[in-house]
């Protein structure tokens, strides 16, 4: 496990992660290790962001250090110890 | 008594209750609010009924979550209740249909979902397996989708032979398994396709719902997407029945839940023309197995009554009489404690209608 990141949740998905608006994740130096370890540790929240192939949702936006992750290697983002990865839903439906 | 509505919508779970003989309606505040519930069960086989509900978010992906206490709880697993094995690269999209099994199989719950695949639940509908063979079937590359996407929409297990299971999905239309779900075959014959010049293909229909005889359970119902059917051998071959109707269009077949040969269609004027027939609302009713329909409307609006019913929002109750009911896109519940002959509003007001089952217990 690597060195902590925060992991800053909305509003709609604090009820999976027992309340918390944020999270302390270790990881493992990807945002794929953050995602997995919160899939080891929060199984409701993690498949809010990712389908069962592991892929992040469509209108699911995850963004390390204030970058949107599709923006630069998807789930193969560097994420370093200190980082905050922060998801936010994208605006969508009606 | 108490009566349960259990109103699917594109933003939430409603439930309707009546302990007046259904003859008033306590409607809730919404649950699993700004999901979209295309599936609602209720299964009346346990001591206490469980409500189950298929819902999708669009953020945050579908799922299933049950209650045992008619809505003032719910229980939804931490691992998804439904999702493909890994290995399998597909994602389950939608939850279509939640059908509880036999009285046989008190545990056993089947749900269907888009892409078009069919899982099996033991635990009375809290996680699902998929059913490998009917994914592994060498047809599914060419199942299509239509407009509403490509899923397995009807299931309908035997209520006394449980390895016999018939399942309906658009496109791709009927397939059977005598084996428990080991095998499957289509089983399409005389139902005829609009859509592609071979007018009678081995599979590939766009079947919209098919509904099974109470008592005759090898005797089925179907409404196609154009074309109205019944099949007297298990759905092994199928005759049309839709000359009594005003249109063969729609997507919604309820048969009775004890009576042999009636049934409640909602048609609608064509696939190109998707409103009542009439610009009325009229459900119709044959009461001799589709030889002849009859419109009910006594206390449905008239003319000017554009909205359409979906295949999954009519129901039957298990009432004597029958109750049915059904659901609109413009978000009103209609429903009928004479089984049909007559008909008041249970709710208006609500989001799109999705889904609606109904039960006494």
């Amino acid at each position: 496990m690597g060195e902590t990141v925060t992991l800053v949740l909305p509003a709609v998905l604090r009820g999976e992660a027992g309340g918390a608006s944020q999270l302390a994740v270790g990881g493992s130096g990807t945002l794929r290790g953050v995602l997995d370890e919160v899939r080891d540790r929060w199984p409701r929240l993690e498949r809010r962001l990712r389908d069962e192939r592991g892929e992040i949702r469509r209108y699911i936006n995850v963004y390390v250090d204030g970058e949107d992750c599709r923006h630069i290697s998807g789930q193969d983002t560097p994420v370093a110890a200190g980082a905050e990865v922060r998801v936010i839903p994208s605006v969508a439906g009606g | 008594m108490t009566a349960l509505i259990a109103i699917g919508t594109a933003k939430g779970l409603f439930l309707a209750r009546s302990e007046d003989g259904r003859g008033s309606w306590q409607i809730s505040t919404p649950h699993h609010q700004m999901t979209e519930v295309y599936s609602v069960a209720i299964d009346t086989r346990r001591a206490t009924p469980r409500v189950l509900a298929g819902m999708i978010a669009s953020h945050f992906g579908p799922s299933v979550a049950t209650s045992d206490d008619l809505g003032e709880t719910w229980q939804e697993p931490d691992p998804a209740p439904i999702a493909f094995p890994e290995g399998t690269e597909a994602a389950v999209e939608r939850v279509w249909q939640l059908t509880p099994g036999p009285a046989s199989q008190p545990d056993r719950v089947y749900a269907g979902t888009q892409p078009s695949a069919l899982w099996s639940s033991d635990d009375g509908g809290m996680t699902y397996q998929l059913v490998q063979a009917l994914w592994d079937h060498p047809h599914r590359p060419t199942w299509g989708a239509g407009f509403g996407g490509q899923a397995i929409h009807t299931i309908l297990p035997h209520p006394t032979d449980p390895a016999s299971i018939l399942v309906a999905m658009s496109t791709g239309g009927v397939y059977r398994s005598s084996d428990g779900g080991a095998s499957w075959a289509p089983s399409n014959t005389g139902i005829r396709v609009l859509f592609q010049p071979e007018e009678y293909p081995e599979y590939g229909q766009c079947v919209h719902k098919v509904a099974r005889d109470p008592v005759h359970p090898e005797r089925l119902y179907l409404q196609n997407h154009g074309g109205v059917y019944r099949s007297d051998d298990g759905g092994g071959t199928w005759q049309s029945i839709a000359d009594g109707l005003p249109s063969d269009f729609g997507f919604a077949m309820v048969s009775h839940p004890r009576q042999p040969d009636v049934i409640y269609n909602f048609p609608l004027e064509a696939d190109i023309k998707r409103f009542p027939v009439g610009r009325s609302c009229q459900v119709y009713r044959s009461q001799d197995a589709g030889k002849s329909w009859e419109a009910l409307r006594t206390g449905l609006p008239g003319e000017g009554f554009y909205p359409t019913v979906l295949r999954d929002a009519m129901c039957v109750d298990n009432g004597d009489p029958a109750g049915v009911y059904f659901g609109t896109r413009s978000g009103e519940v209609y429903g009928s404690r004479d089984a049909g002959d007559t008909w008041s509003l249970v709710a208006a007001h609500l989001p799109a209608v999705l889904s609606v089952r109904a039960a006494d217990f």
